[in-house]
This record gives structure tokens, sequence and C-alpha cells, in this order.
């Protein structure tokens, strides 16, 4: 696509293997998604040596597109450049429709009709989740073949109104068996999460018997809903001072933060655990309003 | 009387504050709720607020029932020049009837929602964006247009949109509240980061001849009520850009054109090429007209209502 005054708009793929349209894979599709575009560079990185070695299966035809919005991503901004819409709220797209429904549905064409789709996707609250697979209640989603990932977690959750133009659940609807990887941080390079993404959608692959690739196991996942998990939210607005990171094993009552005055460094609450459990989601930026989603812990 | 329904802590020494104003009359139970400013950078409600809310409190004697007027149900947008809810991703107007359980935003729509739930009438007033000027018309969901038709036809506007129900619909204000049976009637018009006093001289005419059909206005209403043309009674034609470049317009605003009229120019001001001439493929009214000139592939440029060949 051409723009008025910047460089022709591109979206790049990259196929390997020959045969049916097994995976599809896509990376960042909002502009702050720097941590999905790192994974993705490293999935298509492995995925070049092992087509150079022979060990794509025969019959199976990978795409991976790594981003689908760096028109955003170039000028610092997490939606589309022009008119601020979000890409991945515009699927299944539509031809004749506003540029975003556009690109959507240049993109959703290429990737539809593919067995398995993987996105590599961001959540709307800033903050650290344990990885995980997340996958929308819509009927046709598919926990066992999620475990074969062997993140810690599968997610599922029922999806609200404004869900159902994202793509994965496009991709469910025309019987895609689609998985979003929710691997930690969006804005900033965390490598060790980016390291599990990446390793999870190779032995996914591997699994799925589509790409020769040797890899320890990975988790037995637990597959979890909204139901199993408890929501702590902040009392008072304040700067937070927190003292636990996701993945923390915590115990009822322990202290997880203080929200503190922001001039005194008085404690203004104390936020302590619930339940017992582990810290599913962490609330990472400092400054914190009322009512904010502080944690998110799987109950044991 | 001001009320502050919701008040939220943010991180320095501020909280977030929404507010309305309830006018009450000498008498009546009957409820109108006008809100506005879910959109940071949609103000044409805001005059209609203010002169709303200027006569009636004139006019107290002659009002039958209770009007609560909602200027800003996204105060940190309006007050920041934003759109959304500033530190939040989703759009506001897409995540109605909201969450007590969820993020801060999320329990404000569910607040916002209990204090409108049980109206006899809202009018949740939107100006569009800063890309596009809307003729004054109500938009209605097809779901619930026999009930709201009768009502938008009294507003004073120019056009009555029904439209299809997508989805996303669902999660907007208007209609989180029309399934709660709170009727509500949805105004576009103008353009974003504007006010048109013309347009909101209209409405407030229209608001006036609602309540007064509502049984809640003894004062005088204005003779000339514009009947408003039905949707329904012929085709909205949408045209997209085709190319990327800058638009020069040929037309203005809620004109009638032509099959094959000249829309607008999209050029290359680079190389002094023109893009293309963008012709109008109906006869008929445009009541939505890119106003920003700059499109990409795909921008919405224009909507022309065509209306059915009358035997």
């Amino acid at each position: 696509m051409n723009s008025p005054y910047r460089d022709e708009f591109r979206i790049q793929g990259f196929r390997f293997g020959k045969g049916k349209k097994t995976v599809a894979i896509v990376g960042s599709i909002r502009g702050d998604e720097v941590q999905q575009q790192f994974i993705c560079s490293q999935i298509v990185k492995n995925l070049i040596e092992i087509e150079e070695n022979g060990d794509i299966l025969p019959g199976h035809e990978i795409l991976v597109i790594p981003s689908v919005n760096h028109f955003s991503m170039n000028i610092n901004k997490r939606f589309w450049a022009m008119d601020n819409t979000d890409i991945n709220r515009m699927f299944p797209g539509y031809e004749k429709g506003e540029t975003t429904q556009r690109i959507a549905h240049a993109v959703f064409e290429k990737v539809r009709k593919y067995k398995y789709g993987i996105q590599l996707a961001s959540f709307y609250l800033p903050g650290e989740f344990i990885p995980h697979v997340r996958m929308m209640n819509t009927g046709y989603q598919n926990t066992d073949l999620a475990r074969h990932f062997g993140l810690p977690y599968v997610m599922v959750r029922d999806p609200r109104p404004y869900d159902t133009t994202l793509l994965n659940y496009n991709w469910q609807i025309f019987k895609t068996q689609a998985f979003s990887i929710y691997s930690g941080s969006t804005d900033i390079i965390h490598k060790p999460s980016a390291k599990m993404a990446w390793v999870s959608v190779l032995r996914f692959l591997s699994q799925m018997n589509i790409i020769n690739y040797e890899c320890h196991a990975g988790y037995n996942s637990s597959v979890i809903t909204d139901i199993n998990q408890v929501t702590v939210k902040s009392d008072c607005g304040g700067i937070l001072y927190s003292f636990c990171d996701a993945n923390n094993e915590i115990r009822k009552g322990d202290l997880l933060a203080k929200i503190l005055d922001p001039y005194t460094g008085d404690t203004l609450s104390t936020i302590l655990s619930p339940v017992n459990g582990i810290l599913f989601f962490v609330h990472q930026k400092p400054l914190i309003a009322q009512n904010t989603v502080l944690y998110k812990i799987i109950v044991h | 009387m001001i009320k502050t329904i919701i008040s939220e802590g943010l991180p320095v020494d501020e909280n977030l504050l929404i507010r309305k104003n309830i006018i009450r009359g000498k008498s009546g139970k009957k409820r109108l709720c006008i809100v506005t400013g879910t959109h940071g950078d949609e103000l044409e409600g805001q005059y209609v607020c203010f002169e709303l809310a200027r006569q009636l409190e004139k006019n107290r004697d002659l009002l039958h029932g209770i009007v609560e007027i909602y200027p800003a149900l996204n105060p940190l947008g309006v007050d920041s020049v934003q759109r959304g809810f500033p530190t939040f991703d989703l759009d506001m107007n897409r995540i109605f009837p909201g969450d007590q359980n969820g993020h801060l935003i999320e329990t404000i729509a569910s607040s916002i929602i209990q204090d409108l739930e049980g109206a006899d009438m809202v009018i949740d007033i939107h100006s569009s964006n800063i890309f596009l000027r809307e003729m004054p018309q109500v938009r209605v969901n097809i779901e619930s247009a026999d009930t709201l038709v009768p009502y938008a036809k009294l507003l004073n506007t120019d056009f009555i949109w029904v439209h299809d129900a997508a989805t996303v619909l669902q999660a907007t204000l208007a209609h989180s509240l029309n399934t709660l049976n709170t009727k509500t009637l949805v105004v576009e018009m103008g353009v974003g980061m504007r006010i048109t006093r013309e347009y909101g001289d209209r409405l407030v005419e229209g608001i006036f001849n609602l309540m007064t059909h509502l049984g809640m206005w003894q004062g005088a209403v204005a003779p000339d009520i514009t009947t408003p043309t039905l949707s329904t009674d012929g085709e909205v034609c949408f045209m997209n850009a085709d190319a990327s470049g800058i638009i020069i317009p040929s037309i203005s605003h809620s004109v009638t054109v032509k099959k094959g009229d000249l829309l607008c120019q999209i050029v290359d001001p680079l190389r002094g090429k023109v893009l293309q001439n963008v012709l109008s493929p109906v006869d008929g009214v445009v009541f939505t007209l890119r106003s920003y000139p700059v499109v990409y592939e795909g921008s919405l440029i224009a909507r022309i209502f065509s209306e059915k060949q009358r035997l």
C-alpha cells in the first residue's frame, strides 16, 4: 500500500516447507509489541536453519508474518499511525472498508486457511504475565492441543462482544485451531520469557510432527479459566511499591504491595493476598489509580 | 444541583470526577438524561449541554420532570484532547456494560450504566471524529428501531440511520442501555474537536420538542422541526479512497449530488498529479464528508444517502 509521503507499506511473510497449509504465525499487530516482534524474528531465524537442515517434514507449509503494523512501530505508536484504530480489532477485515479493515482483510486472506494459527499477543493492561497460551471459549478451542506448547498454563476465557473482531477469534470461527501466546512483556524485550515463547512455538511444531526439533518437553500445562483466578485491585491511587513478581507462590495474608502517598511516602494501603496461590499477572507501572487491577492470582 | 456520580483516586493528588447536573422541575417524575464526552475529541455535545442547562435553569417552572446532564463521561480525555480514556487501550464506547471487578475504566462504565438505568430516555451525543463531518442524524440499531424511531423523529435532525446490529455495537453505551430497556438515542453531528453552533441549536430545539411529547416541557417549541429522512427509505453508499494522498474538496457538506458529480480529488502534491477523481456513484445527499485532508487507501471519504425512486 502506498502512503502520502512515507515509504510503501509492506507486510512481509516467510514461507517454510511445501505442502498443506499447516501453521500460520503472526507477530506484532500493534506498534508497541516489540517483544512479540523479537520472538517472531527468532522463530524465523530458527526455521531458516531448520529448513536448511532438511528438518521440515514433507507435506507442511509454515507461514510467518513477523510484523503487521511497523508503520506505527517506527513512530512509537501502538495503534495505526494515521487514525489510531487497532488492526487487531478489525478482523476478519473488509477489502472495501477503511484502511485498517483492508490491512486486516489482506492479512486474514493469507493466514485463514491454515490448520493451526499462532499469534504472539499482548494484553490491554500494562504488566507481566506468566507465559501462557490463551484461547477463547468459542466451542472450537482444543486445550489438549494447546498443552503441546509446554507453557505453564493454558488459559481459556469467554469472549466479550469486543473480542469478536480479534484475529484469534476469527481464526477459530473460520475453523483454524488458534492459539495466542502471551510472553510476559510488550514494549521491552524480556529475554527469558521471549526465549520461553519462541521455544514453545518450535516445541509445538515438533510435537505436531511438522518439524524435527529437539528440546526439553516443557511444562505439563495446567488449563485454567477466570473461575480459577482472584483479582486484586487497588483501593486508592498512589505509588505502587510491589514486593512480588509473576510466578511467585504466595499464601493468604502475604504482603503483596504497599500503595504509598506520592508526597510523603506514607503507606496509604497495604495489599495482602486474599488466597493461597500463584501470581499469574502482576501490574508493573509504578503509578496506579484507584480500582486498578494489580494482581491476578491462580488459586491453589 | 451538581452531583458527583464517580470519584476515583488518581495516582497523585487528583480524583477522576464524573459529574452531572440534575435539573428538577416543579413536578413530575419522568427523567431525561443527556450524555456526551465519551470520546474526548467529540465536543459538539458541549454546546448542547450548556444551552440546555442554561434554558432549563431559566425556565424551571415549565419543566415537569427531571433533566440530568452529563457533559463529560470521559473527563480526562476531554481535558487532555484525547479521544480515548487516557492510560487505557480500549475504546470507552466498546466496554459497556462494564464490570465492577474489572479495571478502573470497566468499573466506571458499570457505574455509569447503574446511574443511567431506569431513565425514561437517554440521548447520547457524539460528533464523529476529527476526520469526518456528519449531518445531524440519529443512529438506531435495527433491533430497537420499532421502539426508537418514533422518538428519533422528534429530535430535529436531518436523517435517521437504522443500521445493522454489528457485534461490536453490543458493547456501546446505547446498546447496553437499550438492552436494559432504558431507551437510548445516539445523535451524531458535526466534526471532532469543533463546535457547530447551528447544529447544537437545532438539537436543543429537538430535545425540547421530544420533552414536550414526553410531557416534560410546557414551554414554547420551535415551529419548524425538521422531518428527517429515514435510511430504510433508500440506500447508504460508502465511498472509500482508492489512493493515498491529499484530498482537495469539490463540494461542501450536506449537499445533494448527482451521479457522476465530482466530490473531491485525491492528489499527489509532490508530483502535481491527480491520483483519483472521486465521483458520486449515485444521486443522493452527502451526509458524511471527510474533513481531514490526508487519506490512505481505504480512508472513508463520504457516505451518500440515495433515496428510492418514488413511482
